[in-house]
């Protein structure tokens, strides 16, 4: 356990990418297994605990600690598995090094759940403040420690001669503690069994710049960019005839059991690139629709048939165990159709291409998606995305071939109403805020929307201060901010679009906003009037 | 007499109307007494200072010699009356000349501790408590998650990554005022006695604390040394100078910060660090409460901070306690002390 807590202990501190590859070489070389195997599970987000939920651990130091010390300890921090390591009262006579990573795995194998909490106090109290941590940190299954499943895997390559496209070929049949994978990586042992679906690093895009315009528009293909999440859909059968199917996340972790609804309706052979979004009666839903069902904790029936997830496709990798990446975009996206039409009872569908001649038409199509789209897009495009018809599927960002072209943000000057500390990354500073527009017919402020990035950690500080400092009246986490006329801090923000709303008492909601700028220049008099967003809803 | 004739929170800062003073005002007033020299709780413009003499010459440093109409020292344990009132101050443990600031009219006493610690500190006469009955307190760190380990270890873990890493120069975040000559100190209480290199907002105020006795051994300015020199070294900076190009002429540095936000590994990561060093001139939570007991204080006020959790503790413990939410002291004088 202390190499493990070290190891997460060291990776919290390592910014840089290489220093993180070069942490988990050298603990994957100098660890035994299976110690190994259930770190590698871990970090890559294979090793859950079902018994073991952050409300027992919540209890657990309750008992312990006075609830409202806890409380605003909690508030302060910002996050639960670190809360609880610092403010735990371990006896230091107790030493730690006895305590493995295996020893935890097999004890909570092996305990009955009612048996759990005694035994985590038992481990809490011989563990020092980081090793709690660590500890916390794989119960609650939320490292957050900026390490990605597939970075983890990159660092597996460095133990022997496997390369990173071999070991995501067995991956997903292995299982946790891997020593069969280890093994082989080193040249111990046979290779392991393929799996029937792997991940395949995504081909991203640059962004479109004014030279660009250069190039000349018959050698590309537009598409719309989808504000939804980046996905890859695999499925196969394995040897046996086994059907296999996942779904990926940009960064190669595994979130199928997030969509069940998806994963199952994936009969096919093929590795799809596409978009996640929310399709209600054929009507493709904004990302604030998708961020409801993302926040569910779990996926239910109900979660299901209010959410109905839904791939739009824009590539095609592989079908039928043939690997299509070297062909052009163009001959892909002839598969890629006829894939379409066959399996069109799927919650797939094909992003659709936009018909231009000159860019100036693909200005137009960005700036006026609606027209373009239709309406039952338009919540669901943040843009166009331009490729080359003659590129291959190219892992990573290469140069030249695809770009995205975002619609410009709309902006509006607010005041700064309440602030909330954040959590995770932001903890402890007040990160969080409401801010909003003056009414059109009183010199009142009313809420129009929440923002919490956007802004420089420098300006984070000068912000979290000027909270502090003006602070009227506090309710629990949440201060309200002076917003005076003459006194408070404006705010130019910027967000996609906007929405009507019975939710907000303003009656609008705002998609991604974010800040923009922080106008210290500006009086909370000088910011903007209601009329100003709702004259927006008129235009769209 | 009620405790609130005697002291009483303004806008300006805490007032005691027999004296006809402040205590640390934020804004400019007739008669300011200053606990410490920290940006935040000593500004200039004051007509008259009433200071430790320590306090008075970092005062000075900072604002040159004319940062107030009339100064006026007074040394720890000594009385001074204005008035009914009797002033005494009393080591506070914070930094250099910090002092808690004694009141007693008739009787009653209120003592307003400024910025404070217990845990020792070379550069600094030590904290001592003052029976009161109404103690004045901050609450920086008022939260159970904060105990601050013994400096000494968080010296030793930074040691050990120099001989780790003989090649590379560790760069310590320092707030220029008792934090970077105390983390002096300490390397050189651990037996460290090789140069230690100072970014420029530091060397005033170090030269300082030599000039009033406290011996921090072979301190160099960064600019002078070439980058060869800087391979294997200790450097201090102002924390907000690690980020800037200034940092450029290090060789592959090793950014540490000495701080007790560093006890939250998010606040460490929040900054870029690498090696966070929980070293704080603030009294831990358990610390706190020890000094609130101690004082016999039945009531307390809380200053800046985490007035709320101080403020629950206090009730559970049968101390009155009232949050004063005081508006312009910055926590571990962050913004100031590095622009200092």
């Amino acid at each position: 356990m202390n190499r493990f807590a070290a190891l997460l202990d060291r990776l919290a501190y390592e910014p840089r990418r290489l220093g993180k590859l070069a942490l988990l070489a050298a603990y994957f070389r100098e660890t035994p297994d299976p110690d190994r195997g259930w770190a590698l599970a871990a970090l890559t987000g294979e090793l859950s605990f079902k018994h073991l939920k952050p409300a027992m651990i919540r209890a657990l130091v309750v008992e312990r600690c006075d609830e409202k010390l806890f409380a605003l300890s909690y508030d302060f921090v910002g996050d639960l598995a670190e809360t609880v390591a610092l403010i735990w009262e371990s006896e230091p006579s107790r030493a730690n090094a006895a305590l493995s990573l295996s020893d935890i795995v097999e004890g909570v194998e092996a305990t009955a759940k009612k048996d759990l909490p005694a035994l985590i106090a038992l481990w809490l109290d011989r563990l020092d403040e980081n090793g709690r941590w660590a500890l916390l940190k794989l119960i609650t299954g939320a490292l957050r420690i900026g390490v990605s499943a597939r970075l983890a895997r990159q660092a597996l390559a460095h133990l022997g001669s496997a390369s990173v496209e071999d070991i995501e070929d067995v991956w997903h049949a292995a299982s946790p503690p891997y020593t069969d994978v280890f093994a082989w990586i080193e040249g111990k042992g046979p290779r392991p069994q393929s799996g029937a679906v792997r991940f395949h690093p995504p081909m991203l895009s640059h962004a479109w710049e004014e030279r660009d315009e250069a190039l000349a528009p018959e050698d590309f293909a537009a598409e719309w960019k989808w504000d939804g999440i980046r996905v890859q859909a695999a499925a196969a059968r394995d040897a046996h005839g086994r059907a296999h199917a996942r779904l990926y996340s940009r960064t190669g972790d595994d979130i199928s059991k997030s969509f069940p609804d998806l994963v199952e309706a994936f009969a096919f052979d093929a590795v799809l690139d596409g978009e996640l979004l929310i399709r209600r009666q054929g009507r493709i839903e904004s990302f604030n629709t998708l961020q409801q069902r993302l926040n569910r904790k779990s996926v239910t029936a109900k979660t299901i048939s209010e959410f109905p997830a839904y791939i739009c496709v824009y590539d095609i990798l592989s079908e039928n165990g043939r690997d299509l990446r070297t062909l052009s975009f163009q001959e892909r996206r002839t598969i890629l159709e006829d894939f379409a039409a066959a399996h069109a009872d799927a919650p797939i569908g094909l992003s659709p291409l936009i018909a231009f001649k000159a860019w100036e038409d693909l200005q137009a199509a960005r700036a006026d998606p609606a027209h373009y789209a239709g309406d039952s897009a338009f919540d669901a495009v943040e843009g166009v995305m331009i490729k080359r018809w003659a590129s291959p599927y190219l892992a990573g960002r290469p140069k030249g071939h695809w770009w995205k072209w975002k619609r410009d943000p709309h902006t509006v000057d607010a005041v700064l109403l309440y602030a909330q500390r954040g959590h995770g990354k932001r903890s402890s500073f007040y990160s969080d805020y409401t801010f909003g527009v003056w009414r059109d017919d009183a010199e009142e402020l009313v809420p129009v929307g929440k923002a919490y990035f956007g802004f420089t950690d420098e300006e984070l500080i000068q912000i979290d201060k000027f909270v502090r400092h003006h602070t009227q009246s506090r309710f629990g986490p949440v201060r309200e901010v002076t917003h005076a006329p003459d006194e408070g801090l404006v705010f130019e923000v910027a967000f996609e679009g906007l929405q009507r709303s019975s939710r907000h008492k303003s009656g609008v909601a705002m998609r991604f906003p974010r800040i923009a700028r922080i106008r210290w220049d500006k009086a909370p008099r000088d910011a903007d009037r209601l009329s100003a967003l709702t004259a927006l809803l008129r235009e769209t | 007499m009620r405790l609130t004739d005697l002291l009483t929170p303004r806008p300006e800062g805490l007032y005691c109307p027999p004296a006809d003073a402040f205590i640390d005002p934020v804004r400019p007033v007739d008669r300011a007494i200053i606990t410490h020299g920290h940006a935040d709780h000593a500004r200039a413009g004051h007509a008259c200072v009433l200071a430790t003499p320590e306090t008075l010459a970092i005062m000075a440093v900072r604002y040159g010699r004319d940062f107030c109409g009339r100064a006026q020292a007074l040394a720890y344990g000594e009385a001074l009356r204005i008035g009914d009132v009797e002033i005494v101050l009393r080591p506070a443990g914070h930094v250099l000349g910090s002092a808690q600031v004694a009141l007693t009219q008739g009787g009653v006493r209120a003592a307003v501790s400024g910025d404070y610690k217990r845990q020792p500190d070379p550069t600094c006469a030590p904290f001592e408590p003052i029976a009161c009955d109404l103690f004045v307190t901050e609450a920086t760190f008022a939260l159970p998650v904060f105990r601050h380990p013994p400096a000494e270890t968080e010296i030793a873990t930074l040691l050990r990554s120099r001989d780790l890493f003989p090649d590379r120069a560790h760069l310590v975040g320092a707030y220029a005022l008792g934090k970077a000559q105390r983390v002096i100190a300490l390397f050189r209480q651990a037996g460290y006695d090789a140069p230690i290199y100072l970014h420029g907002a530091l060397e005033a105020l170090t030269a300082l604390y030599e000039r009033c006795g406290v011996a921090l051994g072979d301190v160099r300015p960064v600019m002078q040394a070439d980058k060869t020199a800087l391979a294997g070294a200790i450097a201090l900076c102002p924390p907000s100078a690690v980020q800037t190009p200034w940092a450029r002429r290090f060789p592959d540095p090793i950014t540490a910060f000495a701080s007790g936000w560093m006890r939250i590994r998010a606040r460490a990561r929040q900054r870029g660090v690498e090696l966070p060093l929980v070293i704080s001139d603030h009294a831990d939570w358990p610390d706190l409460q020890r000094t609130i007991l101690e004082t016999g204080a039945p009531e307390v006020w809380i200053t800046h901070g985490e007035a709320d959790a101080l403020a629950h503790w206090c009730e559970s413990a049968g101390v009155r306690a009232r949050a004063l939410h005081l508006v312009g002291y910055d926590d571990e004088g962050e913004q100031s002390d590095a622009a200092a």
